[in-house]
């Protein structure tokens, strides 16, 4: 089905028509992103997509530069990421970048997150896309897992070593995997440089499941504001160049915002320990992850308690784990038919109340168990509010989700996504997901 | 859809705020009682901040005949000393006072030689064993990162060097060899007040009180951790500027583009 | 996704064209310098600068020695000329070098001779330093891979090599100290 070769490529339509007949990317790129049709209502809840990307080829491109100057030995790699700090040129830009770069990615995808759990873009016929997108999300906390272990600081030594230690609750095989994932019998070089291979590694994993994810949501197009179809062109615009000048402008505002940290406050998300070398034989006065990481944390450590043949350590692990699993099957959880909270009342207030828990569970992560919460009240301390945060963590998936589709009355639902900006106040009985029809 | 948008909105604002709330209190001091630090006006904090570089000179005078007995410096050069003013001959000279191991010789010995400006500055201790054994199994620690190792930064120190006491409270008992200090944690410091009335000369003829010789090397200290300080913030600012600009035309380009759709 | 918002179809208004290609410009011109901290960090570090330069004591050569100093992770040699030597090497007529440079033109002092021992071929480092290896037909090295010689100056005589050896920038700090670099 070949066209005609072209043999002149003087012009650059003639090369542009060589190559596509040869591997049609440019044909691919003007169908996906040019033409591509996207709903009309975005809001700027939809911006972070792009961002995230963004935020990816950022981390990529910097890690890349600074792995040309870093040092995976225990006795080389704190010295040689000061080195990259002082004598690199723009060593300290490109390190700063790359650690706030992940506080940044972290903070959009928890946007990205929440905003699929708001407009439900998690429901048929978008499973698959989302649990991409929580693939892509446990990949990231590996990713920065072992990032954070190769500058060498006491905080990169000492969080090693407590998160690979819960390993060894996993009953008969546990010590086995820990000795396996240490490759010794502590966090030391071998660990050191394994963790290097795999930092290296995993944002390539990403990358790639990062193409499923944009895949999976081209066959069935982005979810909106109101959750239901569009039902034609008229419903949507051309991705180009309506979305393409929005997310320039909405990238434009978020790198405003991290250059503003990058360069004056370069140190404020990080954990100041972590300006010392690591000591094996120092366990420093609190170990904490960075602060990506602290709702999980806190879940983690909320689990003082044995439950029958499970003890505490072990119950912690589970129930650790056990938050992030619960986010693949939310699809499956999430009983309503309804997609947007827009049109669910109920559910609005139990999602804000989700959001303040997920905060509630980060400022306990932070904090030592055992501290009181506030000077002078002796009864409540960190654990307590652990406690609650985590219960209600699970409930909020495993009670709620499921209950409140069955019995929530819904608002009614448009009649399409152009009817509100049209006019006419045609209400729909119920919503019916009806497939997309493209133009 | 009002209200429940206010409500949203709120929920957002409070979120973001107990999210910046944890970001910045995401560790307690360390655990045992310390005393917070009070905060001083450094001349580096902030936007705007600088290198007093004066105080920073003094600072160095500090380090080098004082505190350089038992703690290192072992992330700077010589040659860093440039950036303070020093030129190239003075940064040789100042290295020249001090000595390095280097070798091996054709005869496959060690020597010692004058240290040069692309040395690291000179070791107290050859190691870290060495530096235990003679101050009492404490070590000292390396300052070159003290500023960024600590909440409190160079606030801490600055309160460490002055708060110094000739006696412990009665409800501390100190162990032998250590001295008392509110601000470190446990109270009991193993290292002995380290400053004292005109224990420097300053060439420029500033009184060598405690109070200035600690403010001059906690100035000296930040420098040390964090070189690059006002090239950050200078080029800060052109991103900065320059991301505002292009934020507000793409804003413009975007409302263009949408204007058939509003 | 692009930097740049292109035309919405339709009659481009050259006012809102104008938006666009200064809008697209400054991004464009943003990520450049964007990309300029990346590339220069893969240039010399400050504390690879700050080896730069060698000193060498020369007091401990004889007449006839040849000693070899690594400068800039190359090998410099160092050759301390017998007036033999020294005279051979300012009488060879120029017009015989397949590289035409006086002897003059390549040292400060006639005694010492300092070049960067790498071929001009292709980078081997040429025998002769030590007493036991040859030095080639004119004396000076002898480069075993592909047959360069160098004479007494370090100029190339016969081979493949098109250049002589290199001579660093040096200076003499006193009589028997120099600073390479």
């Amino acid at each position: 089905m070949s066209t005609h070769t072209q043999h002149s490529s003087s012009s650059g339509g003639g090369l542009v028509k060589w190559i596509d007949s040869r591997l049609p990317i440019f044909t691919y790129l003007q169908k996906e992103y040019g033409e591509f049709p996207a709903p009309r209502n975005f809001n700027y809840w939809w911006n972070f997509g792009a961002i995230l990307s963004f935020m990816l080829v950022i981390m990529i491109f910097s890690g890349i530069f600074l792995a040309m100057q870093y040092t995976p030995h225990v006795s080389l790699a704190f010295d040689s990421v000061e080195r990259i700090m002082r004598d690199v040129n723009y060593g300290w830009l490109l390190r700063y970048m790359h650690a706030n770069g992940a506080t940044f990615f972290f903070i959009a995808v928890y946007i990205h997150l929440f905003r699929g759990l708001y407009y439900g873009s998690y429901k048929n016929p978008r499973e698959l896309l989302w649990i991409f997108g929580v693939v892509i999300l446990v990949l990231m906390m590996a990713s920065a897992f072992t990032g954070y272990v190769l500058p060498w600081g006491q905080m990169s030594f000492w969080g090693a070593t407590v998160i690979t230690n819960l390993f060894s609750a996993i009953p008969l095989v546990g010590d086995a995997i820990v000795t396996w994932l240490w490759g010794g019998f502590a966090v030391d070089n071998p660990t050191l440089n394994r963790f290097f291979s795999l930092h290296f590694l995993l944002p390539f994993v990403i990358l790639a499941v990062v193409v499923l994810h944009v895949i999976a949501l081209h066959v069935s197009g982005s979810n909106n504001p109101l959750g239901i179809d569009p039902k034609g062109p008229q419903d949507t615009l051309p991705f180009h160049p309506y979305y393409t000048a929005k997310d320039s402008f909405g990238l434009a505002v978020w790198i405003t915002l991290f250059a503003a940290v990058v360069f004056f406050a370069p140190n404020f998300f990080g954990e100041p320990e972590n300006y010392l070398k690591a000591n094996a034989l120092l366990t420093p006065a609190e170990i904490v992850p960075e602060w990506y990481f602290l709702p999980f944390f806190a879940i983690l450590r909320s689990v003082d308690f044995n439950l029958w043949f499970i003890d505490a350590k072990l119950g912690g692990v589970i129930a650790m784990f056990g938050s992030i699993f619960v986010l693949f099957i939310v699809p499956w959880l999430d009983s309503s038919k309804v997609r947007s909270a827009r049109f669910r009342p109920v559910y609005k207030w139990f999602f804000w109340i989700f959001v303040l828990d997920c905060v509630l569970l980060g400022y306990v992560g932070g904090h030592a168990p055992n501290a009181k919460v506030f000077e002078g009240v002796d009864w409540l301390e960190f654990i307590d509010l652990g406690h609650v945060g985590t219960a209600w963590y699970f409930i909020h998936f495993l009670v709620i989700l499921p209950v409140l589709g069955m019995i929530e009355k819904t608002k009614p639902l448009p009649t399409s996504i152009s009817e509100p900006v049209l006019g006419g106040g045609q209400a729909a009985a119920g919503a019916a997901a009806k497939p997309m029809e493209k133009a | 859809m009002d209200i429940g948008k206010k409500i949203s909105t709120a929920a957002a604002i409070v979120s973001v705020a107990g999210l910046v709330l944890f970001g910045a209190t995401s560790t307690d001091v360390a655990a045992i009682e310390a005393e917070t630090p009070e905060n001083q006006d450094w001349q580096f904090e902030g936007v705007f901040g600088s290198f007093d570089v004066a105080s920073i000179q003094r600072g160095l005078q500090v380090y080098l005949e004082v505190c350089s007995a038992c703690h290192s410096l072992n992330q700077m050069a010589y040659r860093n000393l440039a950036d303070l003013g020093f030129n190239a001959d003075e940064v040789k000279a100042i290295a020249a006072e001090y000595e390095v191991t280097d070798g091996p010789d054709d005869n496959g010995d060690m020597f010692q030689r004058p240290a040069r400006p692309s040395d690291k500055f000179v070791l107290p201790f050859a190691n870290e064993k060495a530096a235990r054994a003679a101050n009492n199994g404490a070590f000292p620690t390396d300052l070159s990162l003290l500023t960024k190792a600590h909440p409190a930064g160079p606030d801490y120190i600055y309160a460490l060097l002055t708060g110094f006491e000739d006696e412990a409270p009665d409800d501390v008992e100190l162990a032998e060899g250590m001295e008392y200090n509110p601000y470190f944690s446990g109270g009991q410091i193993a290292m002995a007040p380290p400053l004292f009335e005109d224990s420097v000369e300053y060439s420029d003829g500033r009184k060598a009180t405690v109070e200035n010789m600690a403010w001059d090397i906690t100035n000296f200290l930040q420098w040390t951790a964090e070189p690059e300080m006002e090239e950050r913030k200078r080029i800060g600012w052109k991103v900065v500027l320059f991301l505002l600009v292009l934020s507000a035309m793409l804003y413009a380009a975007k409302r263009k583009v949408w204007a058939n759709q509003h | 996704m692009t930097d740049h918002a292109g035309e919405s179809g339709g009659q481009p208004e050259s006012r809102r064209d104008f938006l666009y290609l200064t809008t697209g410009l400054f991004a464009g011109v943003g990520t450049a310098l964007a990309l300029w901290p990346f590339i220069h960090s893969m240039n010399p570090s400050a504390d690879v600068l700050a080896l730069s330069t060698t000193e060498v004591d020369l007091s401990p050569i004889e007449v006839g020695q040849s000693i070899t100093v690594i400068w800039q992770q190359k090998p410099v040699f160092v050759r301390r000329r017998t007036a033999e030597e020294i005279k051979i090497a300012e009488q060879t007529p120029v017009a015989d070098l397949p590289d035409p440079q006086t002897d003059a033109e390549r040292v400060i002092k006639p005694e010492w001779l300092i070049v960067v021992g790498v071929c001009t071929h292709l980078g081997c480092i040429p025998l002769g330093q030590r007493p036991t290896e040859p030095r080639g037909d004119w004396n000076g090295w002898f480069c075993p891979c592909h047959g360069s010689h160098y004479d007494t100056s370090g100029r190339i005589r016969k081979g493949p090599a098109p250049e002589n050896l290199w001579v660093p920038k040096y200076e003499f700090l006193d009589d028997t100290l120099i600073k390479i670099g």
